[in-house]
């Protein structure tokens, strides 16, 4: 057994108000630049719909992730081969125009202009050519709260495996539902960037896990972007250097959460240490679709286990670390609790960020055509989900509808039971009864409510000691240390770089 | 000092001398600009017209003239056969075409589409004017002064072999047509301007994407058998028990790389 930890996160989505800060933390701290403009290291994407870049789900255009061969795992963009053979000219890779063209507008003009019989206006001028835009055609999010329309919602491929019925009940109009996905980098346990990286520039940091993309290395072969079947690592067409998420580990390293989870208004993120098996990644990877979520979880160890524990010891995972595991939101939500889902799970890159499906919006029925949300019941049932599971296990539990309604109804129960113990106008015999058919005891139920409503900042986000001293000591003793560690330079150009990250000739 | 003596037997060995200076100085100093400096995300449609028929083609020409420098001997016993030695001349001149086809379609699209142009840099528009000085000035050497890859053996290769043993005689190419002398001068001035360009490109190939395993970890702790720096609350750990030293590779960060599952993700951890 070869334990490893893994900073992993998870996003109650019944909880995402869609309001966009996470995005706004997020570029204003890393992708304010030239050549990153178009970057959105994390966005909320509205579902039914598109995304960003638009269709990044549908692999059959872009080719992104694994696929088994012959039982082997292999990239679809590609491999030892057409690493090189493609390496002048990428048949996948996405497109400006995929995400959209950065903007800005003249705004001295308002201010410079004439005296003249018109009112100054501000032009809308591209922030990659510096021309005017007449029609601004794509922005981010766009499609925003757009669930229902034809543009958009109805080409979201999650969409192809429903019954013709389905989606016509789904784009009803007195049915029309939709809800906010959140998305940054999943720091996957076997990433499609670093499978497909000629240059060996991606790497995952033994420590925690993130995904890094070295930016002295990187040589701008953009088979990451293709290779990524998120789309979430993107190329600088600026610097020539292919860019993601962070997961702001100089903030990790600091004991601070990520910007976008601090600053979550909502407060549907949590981020935890989960320890797993190493050995068996490639178990996970190979197991056949329906079963991938659970392959992924067994091998998500146990932390309270004294063999799990033993074997992290001698995997050199700190104590620190292990205990961390142990208070970890994210374990209990994804193993004990089983209630969040990884997101595409058919991609088999193991993501390590995972999402408790939204049941708010979902459960309502037409009755007498006045939309009913209550079922005698207080909160309608499962069979009336306005959304419905085959569509989320498509997202969530690569077409494993079990798994979704499993944890659909954990989210109920819960529900109901608290609604019995907190208001009282429901049977609390009643509440027991689905609470035991949902598999949850009182104590789990009232442990997943204060998880979910109440809980505060530092149980949401468990972060282990980094031991920046020891990191720091190897690196400056390394044997290109004093050349090229970027924290002998931090204080001189900021983080990683020994000058400022100039495009190259 | 003829002409000759400055551009056949002077400007190679400053040319030369900048490259490998200028190139190791960057090379060590500024990593950061060491990209292929892929305008596709911005231009998709030419770019496919420009960049493969051009890269393919001058890739193979390279290697043609890589070879004929290497083993004379080999493409002179060739060529020894008519049939075998029109194969030759014709397949170079096939991909000869291809990347000047190439070549200009990709200086239409810099100077034409306006996010190309963007991205453009004064050195981008003089390194693809030697290229197509490079390409035409060979394949006109190839159509009107026949059997080029006969000649070039006795000529050129005999010349680049004096340059290499600092005995240099330009007599083995001062005779040869202007054409061909530019042809050789302009080769040394793309050695010149290699470090300052994106051309740097070539020394970074990603070889050894073949032979490693997809998935890469790296490590700060696991290359030592020091202690764990945080104990924490729980009993002393055994950090690194079992943990070799020194298995994979160093990260230019200092720390240790891992194999992926490709090979065996827990190699260096358990052997």
């Amino acid at each position: 057994m070869d334990v490893r930890a893994q900073m992993s996160m998870v996003f109650h989505m019944d909880k995402c108000l869609g309001c966009h800060t996470c995005s706004i933390a997020c570029k204003n701290i890393c992708t304010d630049r030239k050549g990153a403009e178009y970057m959105w290291w994390n966005n909320v994407e509205t579902k039914p719909g598109t995304g960003y870049p638009t269709l990044w789900e549908d692999q059959d255009k872009y080719h992104g992730g694994w696929t088994l061969k012959n039982g082997q795992p292999r990239l679809r963009a590609t491999d030892k081969v057409r690493g090189f053979t493609n390496i002048f000219f990428q048949p996948y890779l996405p497109q400006l125009d995929d995400y959209y063209e950065p903007w800005t507008y003249r705004y001295e003009d308002l201010f410079d202009s004439p005296e003249g019989d018109d009112q100054p206006i501000a032009r809308p001028v591209s922030m990659v050519t510096g021309q005017n835009i007449d029609t601004i055609e794509a922005g981010p999010n766009w499609d925003d709260d757009m669930g229902g329309t034809p543009v958009y919602a109805e080409n979201d491929p999650n969409l192809r495996g429903l019954s013709p019925q389905e989606r016509e009940e789904l784009f009803e109009f007195q049915r029309l539902a939709f809800f906010y996905l959140p998305r940054i980098c999943n720091h996957c346990l076997n990433p499609g960037c670093v499978g497909a990286c000629p240059a060996g520039a991606i790497y995952k940091r033994g420590e925690d896990g993130i995904v890094l993309i070295s930016q002295d290395k990187c040589r701008g072969w953009r088979f990451c972007v293709s290779g990524c079947p998120y789309k979430k690592a993107y190329y600088n067409w600026n610097t020539g250097k292919s860019e993601k998420c962070i997961l702001c580990y100089p903030r990790l390293e600091s004991g601070q959460p990520p910007a976008c989870f601090h600053s979550c208004v909502g407060r549907i993120r949590y981020l935890g240490v989960v320890l797993y098996d190493a050995d068996r990644i490639e178990e996970a990877i190979k197991a056949p679709q329906g079963d991938l979520v659970e392959a992924q979880r067994r091998i998500i160890l146990d932390p309270h286990d004294p063999q799990v524990i033993a074997a992290a010891r001698a995997s050199g995972v700190p104590d620190d670390w292990i205990d961390s595991a142990q208070r970890s939101p994210v374990y209990r939500f994804v193993k004990k609790w089983r209630m969040a889902l990884p997101l595409h799970a058919e991609f088999r890159t193991l993501p390590m960020l995972f999402y408790v499906p939204p049941m708010l919006p979902v459960i309502a029925k037409i009755e007498g055509g006045t939309y009913e949300v209550s079922d005698g019941d207080i909160f309608g049932s499962l069979e009336q989900m306005r959304l419905p599971v085959r569509y989320l296990a498509s997202l969530l539990s690569a077409g494993n509808e079990e798994l979704v309604r499993e944890s659909m109804r954990k989210q109920y129960a819960v529900r109901f039971y608290m609604r019995a113990v907190k208001v009282g106008d429901v049977d609390k015999g009643r509440a027991e009864q689905i609470l035991k058919a949902a598999g949850l005891t009182a104590e789990e139920a009232q442990e997943i409510f204060y998880l979910s409503s109440l809980v505060m900042y530092n149980e949401r986000f468990v972060i282990p000691p980094y031991s920046r001293e020891y990191n720091i000591e190897v690196a400056e003793l390394g044997d290109v240390g004093h050349r090229t560690a970027p924290q002998t330079h931090k204080g001189e150009t900021g983080i990683g770089f020994r000058k400022p990250a100039r495009r190259g000739a | 000092m003829s002409s000759d003596v400055l551009f056949l037997q002077i400007f190679p060995y400053v040319a030369v001398t900048i490259m490998v200076v200028m190139g190791i100085y960057r090379n060590v100093n500024d990593r950061f600009t060491y990209s292929s400096l892929s305008s596709q995300f911005l231009e998709n449609g030419k770019l496919f017209w420009g960049s493969v028929p051009f890269h393919y083609g001058i890739i193979t020409v390279l290697v043609g003239h890589l070879i004929g420098f290497l083993i004379p001997t080999g493409v002179k016993a060739w060529n020894g056969v008519p049939v075998r030695l029109y194969v030759l001349e014709i397949t170079a001149l096939a991909f000869g075409l291809m990347a000047l086809i190439g070549l200009v379609t990709l200086a239409i699209r810099r100077l034409s589409d306006p996010r190309v142009q963007v991205v453009s840099t004064g050195m981008d528009f003089v390194l693809l004017l030697l290229l197509l000085v490079q390409t035409v000035t060979g394949l006109w050497t190839a159509v009107f002064y026949r059997w080029g890859s006969g000649w070039y053996v006795q000529a050129a290769v005999p010349y680049l072999y004096s340059l290499f043993a600092f005995k240099p005689q330009i007599g083995y190419v001062a005779g040869l047509p202007l054409v061909t002398k530019i042809h050789i001068i302009n080769f040394w001035a793309l050695c010149a301007i290699f470090p300052f360009t994106r051309l740097v490109h070539l020394v970074s190939l990603p070889f050894t994407y073949v032979t490693r395993p997809y998935q890469r970890v790296i490590w700060y702790r696991r290359d030592t058998n020091r202690p764990a720096p945080n104990p924490g609350t729980l009993p002393s750990v055994s950090q690194g028990a079992g943990v070799p030293t020194g298995l994979g590779h160093s990260d230019f960060y200092g720390r240790m790389t891992n194999t992926g599952w490709q090979g065996a993700i827990h190699k260096d951890a358990a052997v």
